[in-house]
């Protein structure tokens, strides 16, 4: 996972710069929301891609290490009149304590058996944040005040309240997506990535394999109960239906990291601009621009399609699951030359 | 002890469904090695077309049966074939590509349903639906007998299907070793969508038959994939006699839960069961039946 050559830098640094200038130039809350949300998602993608692309433990249960953090941030302001900005690097250690006894204990099975625990685990997080209710109020949720609500004056004019938050998650993307690659290019990447390529052969090699896949999990879990910390800071509201959702977190992670592409260090953060667009897209109508094309051509049909695709949106995101996962297993990353070699492909046979 | 009696009665009746549930994903879990996550979505869309007989025709929801089994049969075929197997090929890190395109059938399935049928409660209320008798104190629910006996039959059915009949042997050859099977003359990739649409239309039955009694919508299917394959762990993934037992335990596991633990524990108590059994007995039933 060496970056090999300069040229490999080069777009990642470029998004990078682009990602810090963004706001100073959009301060249309909307967009900023959106950037902020795949930010948050390239977090949890890449934690997910730690465990499952670098270590082939597939989880299908992040959301409960996401909701322990999101809620652990939830309980400080309500039972301990904490600060919530305490609970990102507290949410990030309780996930982690969280995920190391349920490694210790699960670990032991393999492949499919290891997803269907984690399966199971988001479950009874959830159930536990709903039935507890003397602790987490079950499934009213929890509401606390955000810190940063109105305006911020600047010496550049006025910028978005959710400019803070923006860059705060910029931030922590950017750590994620670092400790990956520091990960990775240390002695632990080369342990994870014997274990994901033949477990037995890297036990008869003298790896504690029990152990290494503890310390993936514990990774991934961090990073995971981070974002869980910081979406209660920004959101505000959390539920038990929300932040331990099946289909809208660990799915949704798993689709981030299949998308962008398993096993490649900025898979999961094209995946998660990709797949937060597309949700949008879809759930819009292609950002209203259906509609705007429907007012102006003032054809009915085009009008009925668009409010009819509004209203199926998460079919339509469905459907492209299915076809990416058909078409594309390797992700975009994964896949770019075959992809770029079918777009090109197409192009010459037209030229 | 009337109440003991009567929780584990009703405990038991359910479990029965719940065997043929089950019987359905250990059957696709022995011979493709996956986890089928779109079981209780399939079984959910069973459940829309007895329903669409039912208020459209007036059909009785026993008797579409005879329609939703070979429809969701058909179902199954078309996802494995299309979907499933082309995915075997394509080279990729995970081998885990395939229960993830279950979970996107899935999600397909609810959705294309929610679209047609929108979110609403359905329910088809038959002059039966809520008819019941009693032995002794204990009440037993008509329909809820019914499809014990309908459940027991089909599993019957199923056993001469695997023991006696050529395909069946297939079946079962494959699920022991696939290669093997290949080289002595079994078309592999065949079995795979007769199995697949085997076990489509078994969790079509056990939708069916559970018409009667339950109400409908979209997002069912969720909770009924999740109680498959607790109950499948707890059989031992791939043993069709463990599923048995793992139906009727999860049954009785609820019942009793609801019981004398409380109502809300009823989901929670099938999951602790499975983290249970995969630490304690991993491999389920199938360690002490040996089948």
């Amino acid at each position: 996972m060496k970056v090999k050559n300069r040229r490999m830098m080069t777009a990642p640094l470029a998004a990078l710069l682009f990602l810090l200038v963004f706001p100073l130039f959009v301060s249309n809350d909307y967009y900023l929301h959106l950037m902020i949300l795949a930010l948050m998602w390239v977090m949890i993608g890449s934690a997910w891609n730690l465990l499952a692309g670098y270590t082939g433990q597939v989880s299908f249960g992040d959301a409960a290490f996401f909701g322990t953090g999101a809620y652990t941030a939830g309980l400080l302001v309500n039972h301990l009149g904490w600060s919530p900005w305490w609970g990102i690097p507290l949410g990030g250690v309780t996930a982690a304590l969280l995920g190391l006894p349920f490694g210790w204990i699960c670990f032991r099975l393999r492949g499919a058996y290891f997803a269907l625990a984690t399966l199971a685990l988001n479950e009874i997080m959830r159930h536990i944040a709903t039935i507890w209710e003397s602790l987490t109020d079950g499934m009213v949720g929890i509401m606390i005040l955000q810190t940063f609500y109105a305006p911020i004056d600047s010496p550049i004019g006025e910028l978005s309240s959710k400019t803070p938050y923006y860059y705060i998650i910029l931030f922590m993307a950017v750590f994620s997506v670092s400790t990956v690659i520091w990960v990775m290019n240390s002695k632990l990447g080369y342990y994870f990535l014997s274990i994901r390529e033949d477990q037995d052969a890297a036990e008869s090699l003298g790896i504690n394999t029990h152990y290494y896949k503890m310390i993936s999990l514990g990774i991934a879990a961090a990073l995971t109960g981070l974002a869980g910390g910081f979406y209660m800071n920004y959101m505000g509201f959390i539920d038990p239906e929300t932040v331990f959702s099946l289909h809208d977190i660990s799915i949704m992670a798993i689709l981030v990291g299949i998308v962008g592409g398993v096993g490649s260090v900025y898979g999961p953060a094209v995946g998660a601009f990709i797949m937060v667009m597309m949700q949008e897209a879809f759930r819009t109508g292609g950002f209203g621009l259906l509609d705007a094309f429907a007012e102006y051509t003032g054809s009915q049909f085009v009008a009925t399609s668009a409010s009819l695709i509004t209203g199926a949106h998460v079919l339509g995101f469905g459907v492209l699951v299915v076809l990416v996962i058909r078409y594309m297993p390797n992700g975009v990353v994964g896949d770019w030359s075959r992809l770029m070699k079918f777009i090109l492909g197409r192009f010459q046979r037209q030229v | 002890m009337d109440l003991f009696l009567q929780t584990l009665v009703s405990g038991f009746l359910k479990g029965g469904l719940y065997a043929l549930i089950g019987m359905g994903m250990t059957l696709i879990m022995g011979v493709m090695g996956i986890i089928n996550l779109a079981h209780g979505q399939i079984m959910m869309v069973g459940m829309y077309i007895t329903y669409s007989l039912f208020a459209l025709y007036g059909v009785d929801p026993y008797l579409s049966l005879f329609v939703s089994m070979p429809a969701i049969f058909v179902l199954g075929v078309t996802i494995q074939k299309y979907l499933l197997n082309p995915l075997l090929r394509a080279e990729t890190i995970l081998p885990e590509n395939q229960v993830l395109m279950t979970v996107g059938v899935g999600m397909v399935l609810t959705e294309v349903m929610r679209f047609i049928f929108t979110s609403d409660y359905k329910s088809a209320r038959t002059s039966y639906s809520n008819a019941t008798f009693f032995l002794g104190e204990i009440s037993f629910s008509v329909p809820l007998v019914i499809d014990l006996f309908i459940a027991i039959m089909m599993t019957v059915a199923l056993f001469l299907f695997l023991v006696k009949t050529d395909t069946g042997k297939s079946i079962r050859a494959t699920a022991q070793d696939k290669e093997a099977a290949s080289l002595m003359g079994i078309n592999a990739e065949r079995i795979t969508y007769i199995t697949f649409g085997l076990g489509s239309a078994l969790v079509a039955a056990a939708g069916t038959l559970l018409m009667p009694i339950f109400y409908l919508f979209p997002d069912i299917g969720g909770p009924f994939t999740r109680k498959a394959f607790v109950i499948c762990v707890l059989g031992g993934l791939g043993s069709t006699v463990g599923a048995i037992f793992g139906g009727i335990t999860l049954g009785l596991a609820e019942a009793f839960g609801a019981t004398y633990v409380a109502m809300e524990f009823e989901d929670m108590i099938g999951l602790v069961m499975f983290i249970l059994v995969l630490l304690f007995l991993p491999g389920g039933f199938k360690r002490i039946t040996k089948i």
